[in-house]
């Protein structure tokens, strides 16, 4: 166990803010290492990825991705051989609910960051990595991870609304709109700034976000099954998981195969 | 008098048997002046005149008080429209005068008859009297302090409803007070700006010292536009530097600022702060949301009798706008607005544009107006584009101007 020594990445678009709080982190943990400084959520997800920390401090309010979405991605397409980082998201406003997960693993600070407020976090931040270094099977641990950080994802995305589910798809082709009946579609992927409508005839483009349209669809009916697909379960003929615990879906009507990201995966069990 | 929600600061209400259990013991208390009063005048003995006022009084108002509320639900019952929570338990003042002489000629004859059982002695009663007269008048006996009383408590619990009434609103206003400040405060904003000012404090104290000036300049500038309704437009733009200093120390190179303000029209007079909404819009939902940044220029320029005021930046615009980062605005697409998707409406800071809106509606009615548009150019972005009549500017500058 190499102990004291750990990796983070910090993500905040305001340079001088990420660089006060690296100065912070010097004086409180002088074994800490930042191995990069990003300034918006999309670089924070790719250098994640590529660098591998055990810690990353993300800010909420970032452009390209928000904080929220990008941990998001980092869980889902981390590594599955190695344990997720550690994550602590940082706010100037506590408009987001991150206070709710005062006792969980992740955890938050506000901006301005007070020097007291840090040291905690940094506390809680060695006892865990201390806790994995020494801990064999940290496949628990791990899944303890997810259900927080997918928690955390729920509470911060917009509520379902209180509306009768969505019954039609409006998409426009050209000068056309088609009507889509909600009962046609198979499933939903995210493509950029659009959603891909997919029918076992045909594919549709809407310009929504995932999240928006997941808020109006029959939670019995859709699944999210990964950050970027939203399934409808009827259309689910066999769920498949490998030796690494992926789970892959095969569709009644469509021959492509839709991956359920590790958020997700505890969806598929047998009864 | 309306129903009003109780205030929240309120203390919570007593239980129901308080107030009559009081007016019950302050009808006693008469009742005990009353009996002193009439041994002092008439010479008689203490202890059995205070049983008969007492007895009588007590059951007057027993009768008077329950009697009232009776009637009240009864009349309410058979009313079309719903009693408010005031009227509930008083049926008016027509049936409130029969309830009063009914309520004291029982409490009356019923009190006597009690006070004779305790003193084993006879007295005159209502129902014994020779002539109607003399019973009337023995009932006035009893009528005429009832009616007192019962106006005193009346008077007492419209005083205690006006009360409320006047706390409610006054709670009212300071939420509404409260919630423009917090607007025109942004809390995202302020804390950021403490954020980077704890920073610099430590790495660069003459920077540090410079953007606390720039802050408290803003602050006092945020407070006072209130109260000052007017100032020239060199002082509008000089605020609003102060506010872009603040934003340009947090995203660095990220913001260009450019700022296109003729000599000619500096001292005209605009409402204060105005431009202020717009500028926050581009910051917040432009250039902040876009991973390259941008520029915000902010412009003046007249157009024959009019004022063109503009503000401007080539941020992620109203049609590219990040889904889904920021909902709940609740802006409703209002006149002048071109419609946008509903994402881009709802991103674009609903309740800023509301209150420029409303300033310009109320100060110069269908003379002025506010477009927000995308830009179709390279750049992209958004326009926002104040039209007003030009005024308080004098007519040689139109000569400079040509």
């Amino acid at each position: 166990m190499n102990s004291g020594i750990a990796r983070a990445l910090i993500a905040e678009d305001e340079p001088l803010l990420a660089d006060g709080l690296a100065a912070q982190l010097a004086a409180l943990w002088p074994e800490l290492v930042v191995v990069a400084k990003v300034r918006d959520g999309l670089t924070a997800v790719t250098q994640a990825l590529a660098l591998r920390p055990d810690i990353v401090f993300l800010d909420i309010q970032m452009p390209g991705q928000n904080g929220i979405d990008a941990a998001e991605a980092i869980g889902e397409d981390w590594a599955d051989d190695a344990s997720l980082p550690l994550m602590v998201f940082v706010t100037a406003y506590d408009r987001y609910a991150v206070q709710a997960f005062e006792q969980s693993a992740i955890d938050y600070v506000l901006k301005p960051v007070q020097a007291e407020r840090l040291a905690k976090t940094c506390a809680r931040l060695r006892a865990a990595l201390e806790a994995r270094a020494t801990r064999t099977g940290a496949s628990a641990e791990q899944l303890e991870y997810l259900t927080q950080l997918r928690r955390l994802i729920e509470t911060n995305g917009p509520g379902r609304t209180s509306q009768a589910p969505l019954r039609t798809i409006q998409a426009s082709i050209g000068a056309t709109i088609h009507m889509v009946p909600i009962d046609a579609v198979l499933y939903f992927e995210a493509e950029d700034k659009y959603i891909r409508v997919v029918t076992a005839a045909r594919e549709y483009l809407i310009r929504q976000s995932l999240r928006q349209l997941l808020a109006q669809l029959d939670p019995q009916r859709f699944w999210q099954v990964h950050r970027g697909t939203i399934v409808c379960v009827d259309a689910i003929a066999t769920a498949l998981r490998d030796d690494s615990g992926k789970v892959f879906l095969q569709l009644r009507g469509r021959p492509e195969t839709l991956t359920v990201s590790r958020l997700y995966a505890h969806l598929f069990k047998p009864m | 008098m309306t129903t009003v929600s109780t205030p929240e600061h309120a203390p919570p209400a007593p239980p129901f048997y308080v107030a009559p259990l009081k007016r019950g013991l302050r009808s006693l208390g008469a009742g005990l002046v009353f009996g002193i009063a009439l041994t002092v005048i008439r010479h008689q003995d203490l202890g059995i005149t205070l049983i008969y006022t007492c007895l009588i009084t007590l059951i007057c108002w027993f009768c008077i008080d329950f009697g009232r509320t009776g009637v009240a639900r009864l009349v309410h019952k058979h009313s079309a429209a719903a009693p408010t929570a005031a009227e509930r338990d008083w049926p008016g003042w027509p049936w409130m005068v029969v309830v009063i002489i009914v309520g004291s000629g029982v409490g009356f004859s019923v009190g006597t008859a009690a006070g004779d059982w305790i003193t084993g002695s006879r007295s005159s009663n209502l129902y014994n009297q020779g002539s109607l007269p003399d019973a009337l008048s023995l009932l006035l006996f009893a009528l005429i302090p009832a009616i007192a009383l019962t106006y005193f408590f009346y008077s007492r619990s419209v005083i205690a409803h006006q009360e409320t009434n006047v706390q409610a609103a006054r709670g009212q206003a300071a939420e509404s007070r409260l919630k423009l400040l917090e607007s025109q405060l942004e809390p995202h904003m302020l804390f950021n700006t403490l954020a980077n000012l704890r920073v610099l404090i430590t790495v660069d104290p003459k920077r540090a010292e410079a953007m606390l000036d720039q802050l408290i300049a803003y602050l006092r500038a945020t407070l006072s536009a209130s109260r000052t309704a007017h100032h020239a437009l060199r002082a509008e733009f000089a605020r609003l530097a102060d506010y872009l200093a603040l934003i340009q120390v947090r995203m660095a190179d990220r913001l260009e600022l450019r700022f296109e303000l003729p000599e000619d029209l500096e001292s005209v007079e605009i409402p204060a702060l105005l431009l202020q909404p717009l500028v926050e819009n581009g910051i917040k939902h432009g250039l902040e949301p876009a991973v390259r940044g941008g520029r915000l220029t902010i412009g003046a320029a007249r157009d024959g009798d009019q004022l063109v005021l503009w503000v401007r930046d080539t941020g992620v615009g109203l049609r590219d706008a990040p889904l889904g980062v920021e909902t709940g605005t609740g802006l409703s697409a209002a006149a002048g607005v071109p419609a946008a998707t509903p994402s881009a409406e709802a991103s674009g800071g609903g309740f800023g544009l509301q209150q420029v809106r409303e300033r310009l509606a109320t100060q110069y009615g269908a003379q002025a107006s506010l477009r927000l548009e995308p830009v179709p150019d390279a750049d992209g972005g958004t326009l926002a584009t104040i039209r007003l009549p030009l005024m308080g500017i004098a007519p040689a500058t139109d000569a400079k101007k040509s």
